[in-house]
Parts: C-alpha cells; structure tokens; sequence
C-alpha cells in the first residue's frame, strides 16, 4: 500500500486542482448580459456621441478611476475613427466602490457636461487618472481641470455639487445594476454585452463587424 | 531477503529529509492555489478588473503574462504541481525524485527572477499574487539548498 501512496496522493491533488479550477471558472466566466426595453432600463442616454441612428450602438459603463476603463477608452477613440457614422458611443458612469475618488470623478464630468464640455473632461480624467487617483485631495485637481477646459469655475463648483448632476451618475449606476453589470468596463453592443475577454482593439473590432452583419442582414 | 527490483531507485529517508520534503509539498500546495487562481482569472479576462489595483491590471494585463496565448500563470500551475508530485515521491524515498525536484525548482527560480526583473524594471508595477508564488520559489529553492541528494542518491 505505501508504494502506492504517493500515487495517490499526486492524484487527489492533480484532481483538486482541476476541480477547483473548473469550478472557479465556471462561478467567474461572465454571463451575457441584453438590455431589453422594460422600464428599470431604459433610462435615456445622458451622454452620447455620434449619430443616433447609427447602425452600432457600443454603450460602456465606466469607471474613471478603473485602469482598463482607460485603456478601453483609447480604443474607443480608434473605433471612432474607423466606423464613423455607422457607430455611436454611449457613455454610462459605474463608479466602483473600490474606487474611493470615482464617483467624484463621475460628478465633475457630469458637471463639466452641463456646460457642454462632458467628452473633454471624460478624455482629460483618463489621460490624467494616474495623476489624480493618487491625490488625497481631488476636488482641487478636478477644479482646475475645469479651469484648463475653460469652464465656468463658479458654476462647475456648484454643478458638481448638485443633486441634479448626482441624480445622472444615480440613474446610470441604476440602470448598469439592473442590467446586472458588476464591474467596469462593461461594453455592450447593440445591447448585448461582450465578455471581457473581447475588451481589447480586435474583440470589440470582431464584435462590431458582427453586429453590423446582423443589421445588413434582411433575414435577421 | 529479497529485493524488488522495482525499488532500486527507492531508499527510505531520513526523518530530516521527509520534513523537509513535506514542508516544501506545503509550500508547492500554496503556488499551486495562487497560480490556479491567477489562471482562472487570465482565462475569464478577470485580469482586466484586477479587484481594481492599477499595478495588477499593469502586470497580468501586460504583454509578458502570456505565452504564445497560454497565460503564464498555467505554467506555474504546472510547475508548482509538478514540483509537488516529485517533493511527494522524494518524501517517500525516490532518489530520482529529488533531482527533478531540485531541476523544477531551480527552473521556477530563473523564472520568477525573470518576472521580478519584469515587474521591477520594465512595467514598473508589482501584482501581490506574483509576489507571494516569487516569495514561495525563493522557499523553495532555500529548502533544495538545505536538502542536498544523500549519498545514496547520488
């Protein structure tokens, strides 16, 4: 019998592990979520860009604060650029509660898009997330990159504060909930979620092309 | 009495030896979870949420974490399982067993100084599940030090 043990007990290991391992990825791999048209969803679109009647529509809830968010945020730049009219960008805050300054990122953005400047705002707090992610006192970064917008600082100040501009990053955060997002980014594409997995410039290129098909497509 | 022939290469260990295997099994055990966890995570694009830590999302969502598209935290699956498998057979008296113990753990060894190189001096980000299975290596290959083949063995 002890020649054997070691045999054994090799093998119980080697099974654990697979089993644990199939388990973990099985609990892990993401469903895919669709937004139907009922009404915890269908919240309008605060912040959008690109046709409305665009053939793609890629919706993102986003983090300022998450590090993929930014890099996703680049990516969506390129797509831009190589679709065109035929896609359009919806923009949804999920500020994470991991992320202690996010939701007072999300509220400068919506503060700096009541005065007509969201996109700049969104672009300059991911290209300065590793700045300002690391400052105690973010208030004062987010004020003067109002001021490097040309805001009206007053009124940014006031924005930021309001619940109007909190009642926005709510409705978004809602509706990202009842989708059953959970963490950022999560891209949908014409109402239906892409896995992580496709989160990089060729996925989301693959996942656009298809969804494009299935428009030109007269049977579907 | 007789000999089996099977068990040329089998020779009891010393109470020493079969600690000190043990502990090193224990120690395999513990690389084996963390790089089961962190290839899961590769294979369910977890990496790119990260738990929100921007220097993990730096260093498993970095260039270097796969091989050929193969994550390289299932290679440390590997190693840790088979470092754990020879561990166990040297426990139980194998005398081949600790040479490919001892080869395993100095591979894993050049590896995760390869990866600290990576993480210290290229993205200049550290991913704590990294350091804990380079601090579980540097044990390794501490116990591969004090456990030297018998003279049996070699």
């Amino acid at each position: 019998m002890k020649r054997y043990l070691p045999f054994i007990i090799v093998g119980v290991v080697a099974l654990i592990t697979l089993g644990t391992g199939a388990l973990l990825y099985r609990a892990k791999r993401p469903a895919v979520l669709t937004i139907t048209n009922n009404s915890a969803t269908s919240t309008p679109a605060m912040q959008a860009r690109g046709d409305a009647n665009a053939p793609v529509t890629l919706e993102e809830f986003g983090d300022f604060q998450c590090p993929p968010c930014a890099a996703v945020s680049g990516y969506i730049h390129q797509l831009e650029k190589d679709y065109g009219a035929r896609l359009r960008i919806i923009f949804r805050h999920f500020p994470l509660a991991m992320h202690p300054h996010a939701r007072n990122a999300a509220l400068a953005a919506e503060a700096a898009g009541m005065q007509g400047r969201f996109w700049e705002m969104h672009d300059l707090l991911y290209k300065e997330q590793p700045v300002w992610s690391k400052t105690a006192d973010v208030t004062s970064v987010f004020d003067s990159y109002a001021g490097l917008l040309g805001l009206d600082l007053e009124r940014f100040k006031k924005d930021t504060a309001s619940p109007e501009t909190k009642a926005r990053v709510d409705s978004d955060q809602k509706r990202g909930t009842s989708l059953g997002v959970t963490s950022t980014p999560t891209i949908f594409i014409n109402n239906r979620s892409l896995p992580f997995t496709s989160v990089n410039p060729a996925g989301l290129h693959t996942a656009i092309d298809e969804a494009l098909k299935e428009k030109s497509s007269p049977s579907k | 009495m007789k000999r089996n022939p099977e068990n040329k290469n089998q020779t009891a260990p010393s109470r020493g030896r079969i600690i000190l295997y043990s502990v090193a099994a224990f120690i395999c055990l513990a690389g084996l979870a963390d790089a089961t966890y962190l290839t899961v995570q590769a294979l369910t694009g977890e990496t790119s949420a990260c738990g929100g830590s921007p220097d993990c999302f730096k260093v498993l969502g970095s260039a270097y974490s796969r091989i050929a598209g193969i994550p390289v935290a299932a290679f440390g699956v590997l190693g840790y399982f088979c470092a754990f498998s020879f561990a166990t057979f040297a426990g139980f008296g194998s005398a081949r067993a600790h040479k490919f113990f001892a080869l395993t753990i100095w591979a894993m060894f050049a590896a995760t100084l390869w990866f600290l190189y990576l993480q210290a001096f290229v993205l200049h980000a550290y991913c704590r599940y990294c350091l804990f299975s380079a601090a579980l290596t540097f044990l390794l290959a501490g116990l591969v030090v004090a456990t030297p083949p018998s003279r049996r063995d070699s």
